[in-house]
């Protein structure tokens, strides 16, 4: 069972509909008593920093989280919601979980790219044997929106992705996950990565 | 690196799948739900609705279908239609959609837009430029609710959507729209010319072939639309939806 958090910051239909699709169990929940109740947990994001860390804390989630998740309970957080697991971004002033360390950059304009980075992009798993990414080769790739990327020390990093920099594309530090590409809209390797998620 | 984005773009009105040719003579394709199923099935990069009918009655974003379209979709799904409020915005990304894409709100210059920005984020806001040509051959700001076509600088208003903090342009080449005719590479090449954000072009594509050409030869662009190519198939225009084979686009060597 995976409690998904939902905060009106993120896409929560479309990660309820692929454990639909998988067979999974889901809740949807709104509220800190729920929150302190889940076995694991999953924070889409869809937004600005600020404001979802605004929306987070005026619905008494914020510290729900953070107790529920220092507690042991794994915690999934998917785009924004990885970017809010870290200690802050350069898109906003306020303080995220800070459950791994780091902060979020902007992508240059030097590196003459698009910015948002957006479209499918490939990730190359960094970590051995984890949960999420159990075989170093398999091949990837998921779907990205995004101006800003994490900046987290190496050995929090879990995949990196290329766009002008190579930048981490997934996070994790003991039962805290982080993905910046979407799984819930990345066809057959969300469905992968959602799954093993679940059964971790 | 990323990816070039191929995208079908289908069209909604009284929630039917419609066709069009130069935004005219809707045509009934089909079920939009069934299409989109079909899609996901075929793990497209992308899908985008326009809704036609929310624009043109003033009405709402046609949430009810919204809501069974995302329950289908595993990929990322762009909605645009009716969008005139903060709150319509937040409604439809509750849903699920990916991003929003605005048209009457850019061409009104809506208060709204920069909130929605701030707080969705420039990546999730798109903004939809309808261009055609005018009896001259001078490119034209196409408003297709009021039907009138108004002379602009397109390198200007592009920089002017950019500052305005769109994540996206989708440029829709009216005079192409339906009509298998090729895509018009002299207006394509000027836009990439103006822009540092994704541009995404539709509009008169022949085949998907010529996708896969298009993509290839402009590196820049972020990803190429279509209507008609997706949906009708062979000599006499069957309605068949297709899409080219992922398993021939996505390898080491290819970035479309």
């Amino acid at each position: 069972m995976v409690s998904i958090v939902d905060s009106g910051i993120g896409n929560v239909g479309s990660i309820v509909s692929m454990h639909d699709y998988l067979g999974l169990e889901t809740v949807v929940i709104k509220h800190a008593e729920e929150v302190a109740s889940a076995r694991k947990l999953i924070l889409p994001g869809v937004g600005s920093y600020d404001a979802a860390i605004d929306k987070l804390t005026r619905q008494d989630l914020f510290h729900a989280i953070k107790d529920r998740v220092n507690e042991g309970a794994p915690i999934l957080g998917i785009c924004l919601g990885m970017q809010l697991l870290m200690e802050g971004s350069e898109e906003g002033l306020k303080s995220g979980f800070s459950f791994i360390n780091g902060h979020c950059k902007k992508f240059d304009n030097k590196l003459n790219l698009p910015i948002p980075h957006l479209g499918w992009n490939t990730v190359g798993v960094k970590k051995n044997g984890n949960q999420l990414f159990p075989d170093v080769n398999e091949y990837n790739r998921f779907y990205f929106v995004h101006s800003f990327y994490a900046c987290v020390s190496n050995e929090d990093i879990l995949t990196t992705t290329d766009y002008g920099v190579n930048f981490a594309s997934s996070i994790h530090s003991n039962n805290v996950y982080g993905v910046q590409f979407h799984p819930e809209k990345s066809h057959r390797f969300g469905l992968s990565l959602l799954n093993r998620f679940y059964y971790l | 690196m990323v990816y070039q984005r191929i995208i079908p773009v289908l069209l909604v009105k009284d929630n039917v799948l419609v066709k069009s040719v130069n935004f005219k003579s809707h045509k009934y394709v089909g079920d939009p739900i069934n299409a989109v199923k079909i899609f996901n099935e075929k793990e497209v990069d992308e899908l985008i609705i326009l809704d036609l009918d929310a624009s043109k009655h003033n009405g709402e974003p046609n949430y009810n279908l919204l809501k069974s379209l995302t329950r289908e979709c595993f990929m990322p799904l762009t909605y645009g239609g009716g969008v005139n409020t903060l709150n319509d915005v937040e409604r439809i990304f509750s849903i699920g959609v990916e991003k929003v894409s605005l048209n009457q709100a850019v061409l009104n210059n809506a208060p709204f837009i920069e909130e929605a920005i701030n707080t969705f984020g420039a990546q999730s806001i798109s903004a939809i430029v309808n261009i055609k040509k005018d009896f001259f051959g001078n490119y034209c700001l196409f408003d297709y609710k009021k039907k009138k076509k108004k002379r602009i600088d397109l390198h200007k208003y592009t920089k002017e959507l950019e500052d305005k903090g769109f994540g996206e342009i989708l440029y829709y080449d009216v005079d192409g729209d339906g009509t298998f005719k090729g895509i018009n590479q002299d207006l394509l090449k000027s836009l990439m010319k103006s822009t540092s954000i994704p541009v995404v072009f539709c509009g008169g594509a022949a085949s998907h072939e010529e996708l896969i050409s298009v993509l290839k030869d402009n590196r820049n662009l972020s990803g190429i639309a279509a209507g008609s190519v997706f949906i009708y198939h062979g000599k006499h225009n069957a309605v068949l939806i297709n899409y080219p084979q992922n398993k021939d686009r996505y390898n080491d060597n290819n970035l479309y």
